[in-house]
């Protein structure tokens, strides 16, 4: 079937069989391997991605569900050279060791601050409830995400 | 984990997809949110050989009142649930559930209708709605039927939706003055199936005795249970500590979990007493009683 999407702005076409996943067209199909693939299973998070505009498991959609949609992957992030405001606040407040679940926390918490751009620590940690990472015990993440939202607010 | 393979339908209105389902018979499943749905193809628990998606279908969701009814369409994803200022304010029970409902992620696309279709007894909203005594609405190709939700899990994983048949609204007759409800769920963690959960909706009189009560039961069976014996053990009586207590050891007694890693058969039945007690004196407290 013949697939058609816009990721980070750009248009892309796919023929692909309906039982392919949404995660495997994006890294293996189109070869954007910044979203990753962790459990397999809906639980994990690692996966997430905004489909018109709303994080969700990348791997529990089937690509051609997502004809027509406008998708968002941390390869979008970045804005000519310049990484976004979330990605700085996870370098500078070491909101990751492995790094393996900072793709999915990425999108979830792009996301969440578009809709709460003042939040408390007890709403960052309800957005990123469907996000598990197994290093850092959230506390460095819950901080990037308040820098990232600081430095938003200016 | 790769589904088997399968073909792929996108009816664009319901009389299409209906005649499809009629057509495919067995080998075809609706696909709605996909989040229950897809999790199994991927384990291959669910191969079939048809996926019928319904989300090209528009007028399949909205919330909305009308008629007596709070009126949910079958496609509404739980995020607009839990987002409803109208869900938030009236239907405090609802709003309960539409939270603890898997994690936010899968609630960006798991719908109300899907989680009722599925027929899981761990899911959340079927002790909700036997709770608050709603009815679905069913088209197929002979037509529209409304199915009181009391009827419409018939066994683990089985509702009494025929293969040909889509569910696409839920109604929850708007309830009175001084009703009140609420949902309380014990879980491991975030995103996991219930170990036991309570859903509590009252109306009180004017005489302060219960009018109306609806107890449903979450993950304690094969199927959602609606706690019949102890939503009778209370109607008619104020709802005091003692008739309280007393739903409480009733629908305890309703409850037929089965052990396993969430706990043991005990446990589960002492969880769903504690929980009933907790959710009716919730239930008591928005339904603007005085104690």
């Amino acid at each position: 079937m013949l697939v058609k999407l816009s990721i980070n702005g750009e248009t892309h076409e796919a023929n692909v069989e309906p039982r392919l996943l949404l995660v495997h067209l994006i890294r293996e199909v189109l070869r954007l391997t910044g979203t990753h693939i962790g459990c397999d299973t809906t639980h994990c998070g690692a996966c997430t991605i905004l489909m018109d505009g709303r994080p969700v498991k990348s791997c529990t959609i089937f690509a051609v569900q997502a004809q027509g949609k406008q998708l968002m992957t941390v390869e979008g992030l970045e804005q000519d050279g310049k990484l976004h405001p979330l990605q700085a606040g996870f370098m500078a407040e070491h909101g990751l060791q492995c790094g393996y679940c900072t793709p999915g926390m990425l999108m979830t918490s792009y996301a969440f601050l578009k809709k709460h751009p003042k939040p408390s620590e007890d709403e960052i940690r309800w957005a990123i409830s469907g996000n598990l990472c197994r290093c850092t015990g959230y506390v460095n993440i819950v901080k990037a995400v308040q820098h990232a939202a600081a430095a938003i607010a200016g | 984990m790769i589904p088997a393979a399968f073909e792929y339908h996108a009816p664009s209105t319901i009389g299409e997809a209906t005649a499809l389902l009629a057509k495919l018979g067995e080998d075809a499943k609706v696909l709605s949110g996909g989040q229950s749905l897809i999790p199994l193809m991927k384990l291959r628990l669910a191969s079939p050989a048809h996926l019928v998606d319904i989300n090209g279908i528009s007028g399949l969701s909205g919330i909305r009142e009308g008629d007596g009814f709070l009126r949910i369409g079958a496609l509404t994803r739980e995020s607009e649930l839990e987002e409803s200022e109208l869900v938030r304010s009236r239907y405090p029970l609802l709003h309960d559930t539409s939270k603890v409902i898997a994690d936010p992620l899968v609630r960006n696309l798991a719908t109300v209708g899907g989680n009722l279709a599925h027929g899981d007894p761990a899911n959340d909203h079927p002790a909700t709605m036997l709770a608050l005594g709603a009815e679905v609405v069913a088209v197929g190709p002979k037509g529209e039927r409304r199915i009181p939700i009391a009827s419409f899990f018939t066994g683990p994983f089985e509702t009494s939706l025929k293969p040909d048949e889509i569910l696409v609204e839920i109604r929850v007759p708007t309830p009175p003055a001084r009703s009140g409800g609420a949902y309380l769920k014990l879980e491991r963690k975030v995103g996991d199936f219930a170990t036991a959960a309570v859903a509590a909706q009252l109306t009180l009189g004017a005489n302060g005795a219960c009018e109306h009560v609806g107890i449903g039961l979450t993950n304690v069976g094969l199927t959602p249970i609606k706690a019949t014996k102890a939503e009778a053990a209370l109607k008619g009586k104020a709802p005091d500590e003692a008739a309280i207590k007393r739903a409480a050891e009733l629908a305890a007694e309703a409850s037929e979990p089965s052990a396993d890693l969430r706990g043991s058969v005990e446990y589960k039945k002492d969880i769903v007493r504690v929980l009933t007690a907790r959710a009716l004196r919730k239930a008591v407290e928005r339904a603007g009683a005085r104690r």
